[in-house]
């Protein structure tokens, strides 16, 4: 069979020339971020991971993220649940307003908290009177990460529920089962690979969010610092081997992001030729 | 089926869990979405047309709408070309490493920003591994513009890849075969025969890197350095208005920026849809 474009010389100036821009343009800077990190050497790579404010950074971003994934895990599961298994007036309208986050700059998402919750804002009066505090602390981070990552999980399931359809979960009805059974033993098994890959990409975005949390942190060192903060005040300070440091943590959780994906792609395709 | 009662439709809602998870959505579509976003509305609404004018033309400001606008521009422009060169090469040829590249174009979307920013600021300064090469040339990329539009490039770089890959995958053989066989050549076959098959998802894919290139932050920041007038991006000045403690000047900046991204959103939604219904409704 002919092709366009199976032409020897065609097909090797195409292959070269996105194997040479994709080395230049994603490759190489991912090289530069841990030969950066180990410019000084491995012991110095120790003894930067160990600093302090850096241990109290990596503990806020796993208390970030172990807050954030399981909260818009519940609400994209219900809400995928909701605009896939029923009709109702408003449902169009509903799954255009959780897009939001995905159009919004995250600048100006820590913005609309700070107005809210910040000292002059709308609730803010009433939190000061009552010693709570959530802007320039964690739970405004918390709020912020939420804001931003709640479309990834929804936005996953949406279109598999959606192609699915609901008879087996009807059939499970008309047995007598309960929701969560069937849920559980029916919606469940078939959801799974998209409700892990929403799971993961939320986490990727979670660990990283830099714009929106910036703006809500206030970058109190020890305190309310999250990795990608770290690496911006190390910079800042002419530390680059410490802001490389820091990057590194976050460039292997990025690796294991696009590992865990490829893994799961390739599980689907395996079963895709199974079946 | 206690649900059901609840039901607001014509038919009978026959599967459990209706009024759950309609109050769980909208409880936290509420709570974490609109309240916040209610909030910008509250703040804008205290100030008069004029005032808002007022703050929204700032020449420093009107300086960072043109900056935005042409380093986006420029990335959505280059990863149009070269989203449609990697979407190609990953569908069409085979070659060793070819299931590593395709992972690795997703990088962009799992690096934290911040880290690209720092990294391609350390790779593109004067002393880094690529701006010791690009010095002596007399080009500079890092503190300007090209910076901008390289960072902006390179997180919105998933976009075009991601949209045509599929599309062309499902692109039927014998397209190919009929342009082949009746003699048209390379180039020729496909500007006309494939490029038009493709045009849809190119497009959307463009107009997404191109609104994510707009409201980026955290990539940019670093290696635009943030001189007034000059590399100072739109997103930076909502920031630098939050520092000095001017709510009102941020909070109209963010309109601005909130009001273009969900019209171009909306305008490429409308546009897939449009094309999609063209598609079903039978073609020529």
């Amino acid at each position: 069979m002919v092709r366009i474009g199976d032409a020897p010389g065609v097909r090797r100036l195409l292959i070269g020339t996105a194997l040479a821009l994709s080395a230049l343009f994603l490759l190489l800077p991912l090289v530069a971020i841990f030969a950066q990190a180990l410019m000084s050497g491995l012991d110095v790579y120790w003894q930067n991971l160990r600093d302090e404010y850096t241990l109290a950074a990596i503990g806020l971003t796993l208390l970030v993220a172990l807050l954030t994934v399981p909260i818009n895990l519940i609400f994209g599961v219900f809400l995928a649940w909701l605009v896939t298994r029923f009709d109702f007036p408003g449902r169009r309208l509903l799954q255009t307003l959780i897009d939001i986050p995905f159009a919004v700059s995250p600048v100006v998402a820590g913005l609309v908290y700070l107005l809210l919750y910040g000292r002059n804002g709308w609730l803010g009066g009433w939190l000061d009177a009552h010693d709570i505090q959530i802007m320039f602390a964690w739970p405004g981070i918390v709020l912020v990460t939420i804001f931003v990552t709640c479309p990834f999980i929804a936005r996953e399931l949406i279109p598999l529920m959606q192609a699915q359809g609901s008879r087996e979960e009807e059939a499970a009805v008309t047995l007598g089962a309960s929701g969560w059974t069937i849920f559980r033993r029916v919606t469940l098994p078939k959801i799974r690979h998209a409700l892990l890959y929403g799971v993961i990409l939320t986490n990727a975005r979670a660990v990283g969010e830099f714009g929106a949390v910036s703006v809500v942190a206030g970058a109190i060192r020890g305190e309310t610092n999250t990795l990608p903060l770290q690496v911006e005040q190390l910079y800042q300070d002419y530390n680059t081997v410490g802001a490389f440091t820091s990057a590194s943590l976050l460039a292997l959780l990025a690796l294991l992001t696009l590992a865990a994906k490829a893994a799961l792609e390739w599980r689907a395709a395996r079963r895709e030729t199974a079946t | 089926m206690i649900v059901s009662a609840f039901g607001l439709g014509r038919q009978r809602r026959v599967l459990p869990g209706f009024g759950l998870s309609l109050g769980v959505s909208l409880t936290f579509v509420s709570l974490i979405l609109l309240l916040p976003l209610t909030s910008l509305v509250g703040q804008l609404s205290q100030l008069s047309w004029s005032q808002y004018w007022f703050l929204i033309t700032d020449p420093r400001l009107l300086a960072s709408y043109g900056v935005t606008l042409l380093g986006a521009g420029v990335a959505a422009l280059f990863n149009a070309a070269f989203g449609l060169l990697m979407a190609w090469v990953l569908v069409r040829y085979d070659f060793p490493g070819k299931r590593l590249v395709d992972a690795l174009m997703d990088l962009p979307f799992a690096l934290p920003t911040a880290v690209a920013g720092v990294t391609l600021a350390t790779l593109y300064s004067s002393n880094g591994w690529i701006g010791r090469l690009l010095d002596p040339l007399g080009l500079s990329v890092a503190y300007t513009w090209v910076g901008i539009a390289l960072a902006m490039a390179f997180t919105s770089i998933p976009f075009v890849v991601r949209t045509v890959q599929p599309v062309l995958e499902d692109l039927p053989a014998e397209v190919d075969e009929a342009a082949v066989t009746l003699g048209a050549r390379d180039g020729h076959a496909f500007r006309r025969v494939i490029l038009p098959y493709l045009w849809p998802a190119l497009v959307t894919g463009t107009g997404l890197a191109f609104v994510r290139s707009l409201g980026e932050f955290g990539a940019v920041i670093f290696i635009a350095g943030g001189k007034p007038y000059e590399t100072e991006i739109t997103s930076l000045m909502i920031f630098v208005k939050l520092q000095e403690y001017d709510y009102a000047g941020a909070s109209a900046v963010a309109s601005i920026v909130l009001a273009t991204s969900l019209a171009l959103l909306l305008a490429i939604n409308l546009w897939q849809g449009r094309f999609i219904k063209r598609l079903h409704g039978g073609r020529p």
